[in-house]
């Protein structure tokens, strides 16, 4: 494996790690079951410094998930010069469709719920609780799926 | 009491809230801009006025009765003990404090005047119904609600009870009182701890057209509800007449509670603590996840430009 597809793995890893981190912080569970209380945990329990975190983790996550989504497309149409040699037969694997679709789900329903929060948007409530739940549901879907995909070490692209 | 909500009734309710949810047209047409002909409504405070006769805390108590708790006892013990049990159903009259059966209280200020006068000002104290309530936005299940009318409150069907509103509120406005609600139908040991309460500035009476119970009572016209271009006129001429001060205009972003004192709020001795908020300046506490958000929409722009110039640029040196 090359040198940039580590350093993708590892961007990615620490973003998918700190942003469910995160995301679990705005339940308010960190505190009640001390994990906060860990020396060096404290911000778990902070709810805007989590929330900021989450948002700029957001951030990374999509501009990092556009780059690899167009560099795959690219490189899929004309071959890659890394040394991960892509052709027009290179797949993705079932494990990482599921994956894809999770983070596609994540990014949507988050996105809405970003602009939930923006002053002077209203959403219905039967939408607000709607939108928690399925971003709830696609976190546990990714999150299962890359446990799936470590424990079992699938790849990506087949 | 159990919630009337049964777990079945709450998962079928959230299983087509995210069916609605996923369908775009939904969400777009729930995600529309406050209209501009139903302007948020906004209270204005003159707290000259206020006498503390504490009608307005009798009459809030009376018109909110039917929603306040009933929780059965004894409570469910809850994992890890640190978690604490907050009961006030055997202190329901406590009125010096906002309480989940006390959702207005007369606040006790002294100060001294320009002319070197020493009063005590009474001020009627509540949820400040902010612009962009971080109680409403930030709940995690999506128990607190914003209407368009401004009003924010809390859906006891729903509420965890899990306190972050209290803690993300500048004001630690919402109470809670364990042993009700939702969670004692899910995992009353390990998740929840009752039902947060706050003023939900009489929505029901506002759906009829009336007023807020508080407003209705007050025998001296302390406060004024209207369109809030009407009340920010209101209050700053208030202000300007009775040489004073506002306070909640601009507060954490803008709230829908404007209060106008002949003395500056940070001049004010009160007391504070649980149940008894301050009136410190509070800077807008949703703005750092308002100024992200244009980091978010920058990111997946800058994601693709960096593919494409990668690709330029192998494209270049294969030439």
């Amino acid at each position: 494996m090359g040198y940039h597809l580590k350093s993708r793995r590892m961007v990615y890893g620490l973003t998918l790690f700190f942003i469910a981190l995160t995301g679990f912080a705005q339940m308010p569970i960190f505190k009640r079951y001390y994990i906060a209380d860990i020396p060096g945990l404290g911000w778990l329990a902070q709810f805007y410094v989590t929330h900021a975190i989450h948002y700029a983790l957001a951030a990374l996550l999509m501009g990092f998930c556009a780059y690899v989504a167009l560099d795959y497309f690219f490189a899929r149409r004309h071959g890659s010069t890394t040394k991960f040699k892509m052709t027009e037969n290179t797949k993705i694997s079932a494990s990482a469709q599921v994956k894809i679709a999770a983070l596609c789900g994540l990014i949507i329903t988050g996105i809405f719920m970003v602009v939930k929060n923006l002053s002077g948007v209203y959403f219905s409530h039967g939408v607000v609780i709607g939108l928690d739940l399925l971003h709830l549901l696609f976190c546990m879907v990714l999150l299962g799926a890359t446990a799936y995909t470590w424990v079992r070490r699938r790849t990506w692209i087949l | 009491m159990h919630s009337p909500i049964s777990r079945r009734h709450f998962l079928k309710t959230s299983f087509f809230a995210a069916g609605t949810a996923i369908s775009g047209a939904g969400i777009a047409k729930a995600a529309a801009p406050a209209d501009a002909d139903k302007e948020p409504l906004v209270t204005l405070i003159d707290i000259s006025r206020c006498i503390g006769c504490e009608e307005c805390v009798y009459a809030c108590k009376d018109a909110n009765a039917h929603k306040f708790p009933e929780p059965e006892k004894p409570f469910p013990k809850m994992y890890p003990d640190r978690v604490p049990v907050e009961d006030w159903s055997d202190r329901r009259e406590v009125a010096d404090r906002l309480t989940p059966y006390n959702w207005l209280y007369i606040q006790y200020a002294s100060a001294t005047t320009k002319a070197g006068e020493k009063i005590t000002l009474t001020i009627p104290r509540r949820c400040m119904h902010c612009q962009n309530p971080p109680c409403v936005k930030l709940c995690p299940w999506g128990a607190a609600k914003q209407e368009k009318n401004g009003l924010s409150r809390i859906d006891a069907q729903i509420c965890l009870g899990g306190s972050k509103c209290n803690k993300v509120c500048p004001w630690d406005i919402p109470q809670r009182q364990t042993g009700t609600g939702l969670y004692l139908d899910l995992l009353p040991a390990f998740a929840g701890n009752g039902v947060m309460y706050k003023c939900d500035r009489c929505y029901q009476k506002i759906e009829k057209g009336e007023q807020p119970a508080c407003i209705e009572a007050c025998p001296e016209d302390v406060q004024t509800i209207g369109k809030r271009s009407d009340i920010i006129k209101m209050a700053k001429d208030l202000a300007k007449e009775m040489d004073g001060y506002i306070y909640g205009l601009d507060e954490n972003g803008g709230t829908n509670t404007i209060y106008v004192s002949p003395v500056p709020f940070d001049q004010l001795v009160y007391d504070t603590g649980d149940g008894k908020p301050h009136m410190h300046a509070v800077k807008d506490t949703m703005a750092d996840g308002s100024n992200l958000s244009i980091a978010m929409a920058i990111a997946p722009v800058a994601g693709a430009a960096a593919a494409v110039g990668k690709f330029y640029r192998q494209m270049k040196e294969e030439a």
